[in-house]
């Protein structure tokens, strides 16, 4: 069943965007995360036109984490000062990011700019998250106990200093907002939640507790991927309803068999098979910029 | 040049053509894109009206050319720097239509030849078009080829040799194919009757496309009234995926 879409202006088979958010979905109940790493590219390699697919990605996002964070709520598990903190920087972060998106669509470089900044990005946190669960899978057989996690750092030596009782930090604001600039500007350009950056900074740069990381990332990423596909629609106008909803319903679903598949893995093995994933994502990309392509010339956009 | 070439083709033509004139009709006048849109064709079909007799010399040949609107678009051509393919050319196409199919009734020189094909356009090399010095213009020929190529691939850009039939020197009749992914404008459909590839008459009709229904009103609150419509995409897609999920999990318990 043909669809043409309003916004992107393509016609497409509604049954494979049902089908791609259903397979996205599936993994991101599986491993936790958004899928918007890998829903973006997907969307390019069908056709839908880049600034449509990161603009229509941002209002998926929003859907797709709303009911997560309605069940941390319930839990919880959202420490509100901390999100109010990160989501402010994530949304100056993600202001900065669409002026940068316009200025490169301007020069006909934001393909590359968005291809750069996945294959960097995810190859970092791939080849990071692969090295650490080999190490965690090496250490649960050999039975070892995980190393102490160092209690102060610089986040406790800035000025401007704020207690976060829900996180149990007494830490300085200034990395967290600089955290969600860098998260909001890449949300922006990648059409990313960017949780797949900002639960390790949580963790590792913030030192927050383990609980209240996802409820927490889940609620800046609405805020701010919600922020990022008004600031899409209102300036590219490239936000297509019709898209977002078709990809959403199969993702939903997905994701509930996702989870449930996801409960009878071990985390360790759960976190290596998500490294592969993305490593794998990330040479796809790497490899389209460095092999010569087969058609050198492209269209650029014509403007309405 | 090109203008003079033109009013005095315009001047000769009714002292020449008036022997043989063509009225045609299209079995479609309008183009609606709704969301189940997948394509489109349209017949054009019509007759050569004359009031003597066939006359001799070469055969009548019939061009059917569908345009959607010109538009300058930008071409870029992808170089190796530093290791990596990115876009390091580019070249502005002044005009060039958004779809464009030409179907005739015989082979190219045959049907038409060069110095009416520069003054009407019709063949897709002339309807893609750059302005500017000869310089220029031998610059951005690699361009405007690999645009033609591109759009030649997706079917925006389509060429029916002897896709015309013609009956009897009198009537004659194509089906033009419109693909799935077309955009909205204002079409034109032109239809010459040609002699010794000389154009002797035409025919020009406007074929509007145009998004209806659910699309026309999704399109025009995206444009006009993007605040509203980017909250109520969010809203939408807030509410589809929170009661999907609220579905599944009343069918878990």
């Amino acid at each position: 069943m043909l669809i043409y879409l309003p916004i992107a202006e393509v016609s497409v088979n509604a049954f494979l965007l049902l089908g791609l958010g259903g397979m996205v979905g599936v993994l991101s109940g599986m491993f936790g995360v958004g899928g918007g790493f890998l829903m973006t590219p997907l969307l390019f390699f069908i056709g839908i036109p880049p600034p449509v697919a990161v603009a229509t990605e941002a209002v998926q996002i929003v859907a797709s984490s709303f009911s997560g964070v309605l069940a941390h709520l319930r839990r919880k598990t959202v420490d509100f000062r901390m999100g109010t903190v990160l989501m402010t920087g994530g949304v100056i972060g993600a202001g900065l990011g669409i002026q940068i998106f316009n200025a490169l669509k301007a020069i006909g470089q934001v393909d590359l700019l968005v291809q750069l900044c996945y294959v960097v990005f995810l190859g970092a946190v791939g080849s990071l998250m692969f090295i650490e669960s080999l190490r965690a899978l090496r250490r649960s057989s050999k039975g070892g106990k995980p190393p102490p996690r160092k209690k102060h750092g610089l986040v406790h030596a800035l000025p401007l200093k704020m207690k976060f009782r829900a996180s149990g930090l007494y830490i300085s604001v200034i990395p967290p907002v600089i955290v969600g600039i860098c998260v909001g500007i890449l949300s922006a350009i990648m059409g990313v939640g960017g949780g797949f950056i900002m639960v390790p900074a949580m963790i590792y740069l913030l030192g927050m507790p383990t609980k209240v990381v996802v409820g927490t990332s889940l609620f800046q990423i609405i805020a701010v991927t919600g922020f990022t596909a008004m600031l899409h629609a209102t300036t590219n106008y490239t936000v297509d309803v019709v898209l977002a909803v078709l990809l959403l319903i199969g993702g939903v679903v997905g994701a509930q068999l996702g989870t449930r598949l996801g409960a009878r893995l071990k985390a360790e093995q759960l976190r290596i098979l998500l490294a592969l994933m993305v490593i794998a994502v990330c040479g796809k990309l790497a490899f389209d910029l460095l092999v010569m392509p087969s058609e050198l010339f492209s269209i650029g956009e014509t403007g309405h | 040049m090109k203008r003079v070439l033109l009013i005095l083709a315009l001047f000769l033509a009714p002292l020449t053509a008036v022997a043989e004139e063509v009225v045609a009709g299209l079995s479609q006048n309008r183009i609606s894109i709704t969301t189940n849109f997948d394509g489109s064709e349209i017949l054009v079909f019509g007759a050569v009206k004359r009031e003597t007799a066939i006359p001799d010399g070469p055969p009548l040949h019939v061009i059917v050319a569908i345009a959607g609107p010109s538009e300058p678009v930008t071409v870029r051509k992808k170089a190796r720097r530093l290791g990596i393919w990115v876009n390091a050319a580019e070249a502005e196409i002044d005009r060039a239509p958004s779809f464009y199919s030409v179907a005739t009734s015989g082979p190219w020189p045959e049907v038409l030849d060069d110095v009416d094909d520069f003054l009407y356009e019709i063949s897709i090399p002339r309807a893609v078009r750059s302005l500017g010095g000869a310089a220029e213009r031998a610059e951005a020929r690699e361009f405007g080829e690999a645009l033609i190529r591109i759009r030649r691939e997706q079917g925006l850009y389509q060429t029916q040799i002897g896709a015309v039939e013609i009956t009897d020197e009198t009537l004659f009749r194509t089906n033009i194919v419109l693909p799935p992914s077309l955009t909205e404008g204002a079409f034109s459909a032109r239809i010459f009757l040609t002699r010794g590839g000389s154009v002797i008459d035409s025919f020009e009709t406007a074929i509007p496309v145009s998004k209806v229904g659910l699309e026309r009103f999704l399109y025009n609150l995206a444009q006009n009234q993007p605040a509203i419509y980017g909250l109520m995409s969010l809203a939408i897609a807030i509410a589809a995926g929170w009661s999907a999920s609220a579905v599944f999990r009343y069918l878990r318990s």
